[in-house]
């Protein structure tokens, strides 16, 4: 009768172990496949000159040069105007409301429900605000100001995350020698967080790069060099799903557009998760 | 905690600006949310005062240059996509985790959960683009033709499993140690003690995981784009091409005008009621209400 227990939970045990195991391994090896794939493919079609050559053929043949240009202005956009705001907004929720106060709850329930917007719905959004009402029309700048909407939540999570990891005497030794809050936030606070900050920029980054469909009605898909903010200009996001899409042919630059993207976005998360362990000394997840 | 609150005395005028910019910055950000709802709404409203919300879902088709507006299709589209890759994102993902704390040796452990972290910032027009050049040629030389919802389920699947994983590795990392040290006391091998000790503690943050991928998974457009086929039809199997609330919005706004484009904001309203939906039910997990 034991026996047959015993055996009944080895079995058991010896089940478990084999589904847990095998679930790890499917779950590296498509991601190995993936990478490898795109790995193979794209890496013979890199070159300096890919990089910085004009597409020609509807980006069949050339580079991707104004297409990164494109995306660096429309993540300048949105950081510049998502920085200010998301900090501001950090600084507010970690230093100056409980957690019991309306403004302060109702401010994060929202922010709750934004992180949770599907990306294509602030595509929408973009398209009928700053598109249409604001008449900024197809641009950098109406693509810049959706995403910065989009990555206000991860900005201002970790930020707020940052301030909360100073510790308390910091503001009590500031108020006993009567600083005010302003030169106690920018002389004490702001540096002591600024792990916390850098994490949430680079994180906002790396969302704002990845996005696709939020920029396909709000930044356009012209493949020209832009000229100033109000021009209509192509994400890489959008250039790869273009190709792949659209134009028949397009594979091979397809393949090597996804490995710049791709290599970034490694780069860019890599720099936030050593910032996390090493600075703030915990880790942030966002999903 | 000690807060700069602003009811303790404060001399410096300097401090009560600052506190008004600081509550400026606080309230655009949390105005965005009502913003959106505010603007899907305005652009939806023509359509839903002349054409009603019931014909979204009794009109023969959708056709909306001929004024049919069905909605049916694409709705069933997104929730056969979803319920499938839940269903298989949320075990694997689960299983992942356990993987990490339980089963892996420490030198093969920080490695795997680096790579599930990658997993999380691959773009999603990049994992459409490997499902549309890899993928779908591959299911369709198993049964033609090829851009379908077994696609859609497969590519989903990997790209909200690293959110599961992800969720549940934190919420076992919640576990507190004595609970396990208790079991081993006890004699427990380790799936007993997995299953009898780990998961019941861990609960609630593996729900907030699912209700999390779920929402990743209804709200994904570019690769479900790429590798479902786009044909506006119920699916009758796991090969029949299909299209998703979120991929017709994609698809038509480029050349959307009128009353089209009303329609494509109404399904914008009803995937921002799905997340607010969830959202909801996140929170009252949080709060311990159901599970404590």
């Amino acid at each position: 009768m034991v026996k047959t227990l015993e055996r009944n939970l080895d079995g058991r045990e010896l089940l478990a172990s084999t589904l847990v195991w095998s679930a790890a391994a499917l779950v590296t090896a498509t991601f190995c496949w993936l990478l490898w794939d795109i790995l193979w493919h794209g890496l013979s079609q890199i070159s300096w000159t890919f990089l910085t050559a004009l597409p020609r053929n509807a980006g069949r043949e050339g580079g991707i040069g104004p297409i990164l240009v494109s995306t660096a202005l429309i993540l300048g956009v949105c950081l510049g105007v998502s920085v200010p705001i998301g900090v501001g907004t950090a600084v507010l929720l970690a230093e100056f409301t409980t957690d019991a106060s309306l403004f302060g709850r109702l401010t994060r329930r929202s922010l709750d429900v934004l992180s949770g917007v599907p990306s294509i719905v602030f595509g929408l959004f973009g398209n009928a605000f700053f598109c249409k009402t604001l008449g900024l029309g197809f641009s950098i700048l109406s693509g810049g100001l959706t995403l910065a909407c989009m990555v206000l939540p991860i900005l201002i999570r970790s930020t707020e995350e940052g301030f909360r990891a100073v510790p308390a005497g910091y503001r009590l030794s500031a108020a006993a020698l009567g600083l005010s809050r302003t030169t106690t936030l920018f002389h004490l606070l702001l540096p002591a967080a600024g792990p916390g900050l850098l994490v949430g920029l680079v994180l906002g980054v790396g969302r704002a790069i990845a996005e696709t469909a939020a920029l396909i009605f709000t930044s356009g898909y012209v493949d020209r060099m832009p000229e100033s903010l109000l021009d209509s200009g192509r994400a890489l996001s959008i250039h790869i799903f273009d190709l792949s899409m659209n134009v028949s042919g397009g594979d091979a630059n397809a393949y090597a557009s996804a490995l710049v993207l791709v290599v970034l976005l490694l780069a860019i998360n890599g720099t936030a998760s050593w910032l996390a362990e090493h600075w703030l000394h915990r880790r942030i997840v966002t999903v | 905690m000690t807060l700069s609150s602003s009811n303790t005395l404060s001399r410096w005028p300097t401090d009560r600006l600052l506190l008004w910019l600081l509550r400026g910055a606080a309230a655009i950000a949390g105005a965005i949310v009502l913003l959106i709802v505010a603007f899907l709404v305005m652009e939806a409203l023509p359509v839903l005062r002349h054409v009603g919300v019931a014909r979204f879902f009794t009109d023969p088709s959708w056709h909306p240059a001929e004024g049919f507006y069905n909605l049916t299709p694409m709705l069933w589209g997104t929730l056969f996509a979803m319920v499938g890759s839940v269903l298989i994102a949320t075990p694997l993902g689960i299983l992942s985790a356990v993987f990490c704390h339980y089963y892996a040796p420490p030198v093969v452990a920080r490695p795997y959960r680096r790579l599930i972290e990658l997993l999380a910032g691959i773009p999603s027009v990049v994992y459409g683009f490997w499902g549309l050049v890899v993928l779908v040629p591959l299911i369709g030389a198993i049964h033609p033709p090829g851009p379908s919802l077994l696609a859609g389920i497969v590519i989903l699947t990997i790209m909200i499993l690293p959110t599961i994983a992800l969720m549940a590795d934190a919420g076992l990392a919640n576990v507190p140690q004595q609970y396990l040290r208790g079991a081993a006391a006890l004699g427990l091998p380790r799936w007993a003690t997995i299953r009898g000790v780990v998961f019941p503690a861990a609960k609630s943050g593996l729900f907030t995981g699912v209700i999390l991928e779920t929402g990743r998974a209804i709200g994904e457009t570019m690769a479900i784009l790429m590798v479902c086929g786009n044909v506006v039809q119920t699916p009758h199997s796991l090969f029949d091409p299909i299209r998703t609330l979120t991929a017709n919005i994609a698809l038509e706004m480029a050349y959307a005008v009128g009353d089209h484009r009303a329609a494509l904001f109404v399904s914008g309203l009803v995937l921002m009621g799905m997340i607010a939906a969830l959202v909801a039910a996140a929170d009252w997990i949080s709060h311990g209400r159901i599970y404590g």
